[in-house]
């Protein structure tokens, strides 16, 4: 009964998208207010209505309802409550209706929004982010229904909506296959969402970014209303990622948090486009250049994001994470080819109407750097997608498969990233419009200098690999300049405020959120950087198989085999097998870690968690990859010594923090001065 | 993706910027139509000749001691192709079945069973084969050239029916349960 | 700035380079560590994007064993690089070994990424043609003031916060 109402709501709600988008789009053409009001209500129902679909499939999935297939696939009793509801987004079928609900979400807050000055993009906002919401909804109630049900019929059990033939019954197995033992983690109950909300928030400045084609106002208006949307979905998007690699450090045993798989590098596609954007887009509203390409950038990122879904979930790549063989593949693969054409042909047609308004002055200027750093977040997206597509071209081409793995990303990406790093570190002290040689060298001489004492220390103390040391180099470099300016911000408003240094501090980042906001992300970045520079040159692994009392030394620590304890939980289906080491360094006894491997019966999954000891300077992280039976009781342990790593996630969450504070909404978002004109542009350059 | 066209008089994108970018859309899109019919199609095509291939059999399971054949030399009999694997368990579910319902067919030789051993390393293989007395001819399947040639995409154990013509009459995927069950399965070629 | 890259460049393809040294044969049994450096370099095709080195499936550990025994045998890690390549086709490789068609996968980019350079820097260079000559100097200072008058960024910066207040 349950299962019908659900799927009922699912189907009235996709016939409420179609009118939606017919009604705005009518609206637009005959101009017609009361067509587009009328699809603008229309829109705002489809969010409830999923709403309550959305919690049909909830209730489902926590009462055990395994008649139904999706629950049957992704729950099984043994869970707790909280897994069972976040397997909502642990399946292929659940994981469309929760697309479809944030894009409703995100497309009814939108349309809530003040629309006076800009009621010409209404409609067009509707027919975008509806024909969005409309084919995910589509692929929910044609080919992935998350409320198909057992049937019992002659041959067996057939899977369908309904009754497949009269006076079928229904079929209730006794319980669950349970969720993929990998996703329930607790990261890995956050990260897809996460993820998801980012890709999905892309969605609104794509549609106002095609409102503005099709409506042919292509001013600066449609940056403006979606500036601090493309933050907060960089946001997520960020933190999505970020949640990934630590639930990849965390559960899947490599002792790295990367490892260049196509899925990860769908995902931070549009991360990349999206960064991107989010730098250009403050030369065109300072300086009235690059229409073109931020359109670009806008379309470029959502398409990434549809593109990456599409390579995710259609089969085309196959990978670890990949959700096998699906229906939806064709239909994917019609929406992206219709929505690239539709895109392209837009940008083609606007084309000559998003032309430049200036001129730049120096080829050091701010908006200079920024071209160079867009040029290079390019050149890194190009190498991702190079890298995802070509096994493919390989194989039509030559019939031969191909690997294409880390070594080839990271040493296509690592000269591009250090050279973004380093114009992340001057690129603040240029102004905008003009800079020279020696306006930036008097602004950073001090910073080069420390960054060249700290580099001379690391020298003697640490390392003298030349690699590492050009990048601690330059990140230190960026720091100091960072904190240079914020430093000498604070010293000016102590001067004419006559405010304390902490006060100043304060009260200038919360003037300039975006700007001081932007800095925190530096910073943050850099020491992310110091991170992946420590676990990238510096790791260290051994690997060795120890009678109880043995120990393994690795990089100054002795790691000795205590015990080891294989238990059954019954209760969820899984196995422990749990081994006891104790960690020394220097004679020093520093305390046990419990390395462990988890073996889920029912998925035949083994999970290896590692045992970790976390520290600023390094990570110690040991699993257990083999044990003998019980005679000997000799185990195979592989120790890593992660160096620096911490800094990695202590960089996220400084990043966190300042894209908080730069996306946080203001108490008038629309309230903001606009562009400087000619005139005032010489003095706006700290803004 | 070019800021080219930034002078007044040439305001439009330049017809061989659009044409570079629509033939590379239509090459993308092609590439994924390609990448999306070979995932959803992922078996060999069924009543259709099935593309020769080599086969290097491991020493002490050749076909009448020939070390190296082709398909195409078994024309006229009946092809039987199980692809397993050392470490693929369902596989050991089967090899017994397998090795009992070769015995009946041998001496006959109207029918032949032919295991190609999928990413696997001699060792394991040497080591599976013994355990489970195989005595019909065995190959590693070099380079996956066998299994991708079948078209093999879903797992371990797969079995494949090439008749007396050499056109693919049918596929199982997963093992066979019971003799009776390979029984039924070569007499559709029969 | 090119330069500064430039060097970068060199120096990263530098460090690129040292990190893949090989390591020495003896003839006492191969430790895991002599395994996994090799394994490190191999991708089993049954569970793909996952280094041998790390990879749990059973079919990985039986490629393990294989390359202990080699290297028992005293094969060399080129040999059971080459004898995987052979037996699995390059699809084993980290990364398409530099040949034939292979090429595209390392030239295409670099040229795309030259060529969004020169574009780059050409329509740079068509902006940056002087129309007028801006003078660079900013608005000048009040006397009183404590800050360097040198330093046009606070100058601006001040003169920021007091449209501000």
């Amino acid at each position: 009964m349950l299962a019908e109402f659900g799927y009922g709501v699912l189907v009235v709600t996709f016939l409420v998208t179609i009118y939606s988008v017919i009604a705005a789009y009518y609206g637009a053409r005959t101009k017609s207010t009361k067509l587009v009001e009328s699809a603008r209500r229309a829109m705002l129902l489809t969010f409830p209505l999923i709403s309550v679909s959305a919690a049909t499939l909830i209730y489902l999935l926590v009462n055990n309802h395994y008649e139904v297939s999706f629950v049957y696939e992704v729950t099984s009793r043994s869970m707790p409550t909280y897994l069972k509801i976040t397997a909502w987004w642990g399946g292929q079928s659940g994981s469309l209706v929760f697309w479809a609900f944030l894009l409703s979400g995100f497309t009814s807050a939108v349309t809530l929004r003040k629309w006076d000055r800009d009621i010409e993009f209404l409609p067009w906002v509707i027919v975008v982010c509806g024909i969005t919401v409309t084919f995910f909804l589509g692929l929910v109630v044609f080919y992935e229904n998350p409320f198909t049900r057992f049937w019992q019929v002659a041959g067996g059990v057939e899977p369908s909506m309904f009754a497949p033939i009269a006076g079928a019954q229904l079929f209730t197995p006794a319980d669950g296959r349970g969720l993929n033992p990998l996703l329930r983690h607790p990261g890995m109950v956050i990260h897809p969402p996460m993820l998801y909300l980012g890709f999905v928030s892309f969605v609104i400045p794509y549609a106002f970014a095609i409102a503005a084609l099709i409506t042919g106002r292509t001013d600066d208006r449609w940056i403006r209303l979606t500036r601090r949307w493309t933050l907060w979905a960089w946001l997520f998007l960020s933190f999505g990622l970020v949640l990934g690699g630590r639930w990849a450090y965390d559960v899947l045993g490599w002792g790295g948090y990367w490892g260049w798989d196509p899925v990860e590098i769908a995902a931070f596609m549009p991360w990349l486009t999206g960064t991107a954007f989010l730098h250009s887009v403050m030369i065109q509203e300072k300086r009235g250049l690059l229409k073109h390409w931020n359109m670009i950038l806008v379309i470029l990122t959502y398409s990434l994001v549809i593109f990456g879904t599409f390579l995710t979930r259609s089969g085309v790549l196959s990978s670890v994470h990949a959700f096998a063989e699906s229906a939806i593949g064709p239909l994917f693969f019609i929406f992206i080819g219709v929505s690239f054409v539709a895109a392209i042909a837009l940008l083609i047609w606007r084309w000559p109407e998003l032309r430049g308004e200036t001129e730049m002055k120096s080829m050091l200027s701010r908006e200079a750097l920024f071209l160079l750093n867009n040029l290079l977040f390019m050149g890194i997206l190009v190498i991702c997608f190079w890298g995802v597509i070509f096994p493919l071209i390989s194989e039509l081409f030559t019939g031969q498969k191909v690997t294409v793995g880390p070594p080839f990303y990271e040493r296509a990406t690592a000269p591009l990233f250090s050279a973004l790093l380093f114009l992340m570190a001057i690129a603040p002290l240029s102004a905008w419009g003009h800079s020279t040689i020696q306006t930036l060298g008097r602004s950073m001489w001090k910073s080069a200098i420390a960054a060249a004492v700290v580099t001379v220390i690391l020298f003697i103390t640490f390392t003298q690999n030349i690699g590492a040391l050009v990048g601690f180099t330059i990140v230190a470099f960026a720091i100091f300049i960072t904190l240079q300016e914020f430093w000498r911000g604070a010293r000016a408003r102590q001067k004419t405020q006559g405010e304390g240094f902490f006060t100043a501090l304060a009260r200038l980042t919360s003037r300039n959120r975006r700007r001081y906001g932007g800095y925190i992300i530096h910073i943050s970045m850099a020491l992310m950087a110091i991170g992946i520079l420590g676990i990238e040159i510096f790791q260290s692994e051994t690997q060795g198989t120890l009678a109880q009392g043995e120990a393994l030394d690795i990089a100054g620590y002795t790691v000795e085999y205590r015990e080891l304890a294989s238990w059954d939980n019954a209760g969820e289906g899984v196995n422990y097998t749990r081994a006891v080491v104790d960690v020394f360094k220097d004679g020093i006894y520093l305390g046990e870690l419990n390395p462990r491997i988890d073996y889920y019966a029912e998925a035949q999954q083994n999970m290896t968690i590692p045992g970790n000891r976390s520290t600023l300077r390094d990570d110690l992280y040991v699993l257990l990859v083999d044990w003998q039976p019980v005679s000997s009781m000799g185990a195979t342990f592989k120790i890593y010594v992660n160096p620096l790593v911490n800094w990695l996630w202590i960089g996220s969450l400084l990043f966190l923090v300042g894209i908080l504070v730069a996306a946080w909404p203001d108490k008038d978002p629309e309230n903001e001065p606009v562009r400087v004109t000619r005139s005032s542009r010489q003095t706006s350059a700290a803004d | 993706m070019t800021e080219t066209n930034n002078t007044p008089k040439r305001v439009g994108v330049p017809i061989w910027v659009q044409i570079v970018i629509w033939v590379s859309l239509v090459g993308l899109l092609a590439l994924m139509g390609f990448g999306l019919q070979r995932a959803r199609n992922p078996m060999a095509e069924l009543d259709q000749p099935v593309p020769d291939f080599n086969l290097v059999f491991y020493e002490g399971y050749e076909y009448n001691n020939t070390a190296e054949m082709k398909l195409s030399d078994f024309q006229g009999k009946i092809v039987v192709i199980n692809i397993w694997a050392s470490w693929c368990k369902p596989c050991e579910q089967e090899a017994p079945e397998l090795e009992q319902a070769w015995q009946s067919y041998k001496d006959a030789g109207e029918v032949v069973f032919i295991g190609v051993d999928y990413v696997d390393t001699p060792a394991g293989a040497n080591e599976y084969l013994t355990k489970f007395n195989i005595t019909f001819p065995n190959a590693p399947d070099l380079k996956s050239v066998i299994s991708s040639t079948l078209n093999r995409q879903m797992g371990v154990p797969e079995t494949y029916l090439i008749d007396r013509e050499g056109v693919l009459r049918q596929v199982k995927i997963g093992p066979f349960s019971s003799v009776e069950e390979i029984d039924a399965f070569i007499n559709i070629a029969r | 700035m090119k330069k500064t890259l430039l060097i970068f460049t060199f120096v990263f393809m530098l460090a690129a380079l040292f990190t893949g040294t090989a390591l020495a044969q003896d003839s006492t049994p191969p430790t895991d560590n002599e395994v996994n450096a090799i394994a490190k370099q191999l991708y089993c095709p049954v569970c793909e994007s996952t280094p041998l080195d790390v990879c749990p499936t059973e079919a990985c550990k039986d490629w393990r064993e294989q390359i202990r025994t080699m290297l028992a045998e005293g094969k060399t890690e080129d040999e059971i690089l080459q004898h995987f390549v052979d037996q699995y086709g390059d699809r084993v490789m980290a990364e398409p070994p530099a040949k034939g068609f292979n090429w595209i996968i390392y030239l295409l980019p670099p040229i795309i990424i030259l060529i969004g350079a020169i574009i780059l820097f050409r329509s740079l260079k068509e902006w940056t043609t002087p129309k007028v000559v801006a003078a660079g100097s900013s608005v000048e200072n009040e006397a009183g003031e404590a800050s360097t008058p040198k330093d046009e960024y606070l100058s601006k910066f001040e003169e920021e916060l007091k449209k501000r207040k």
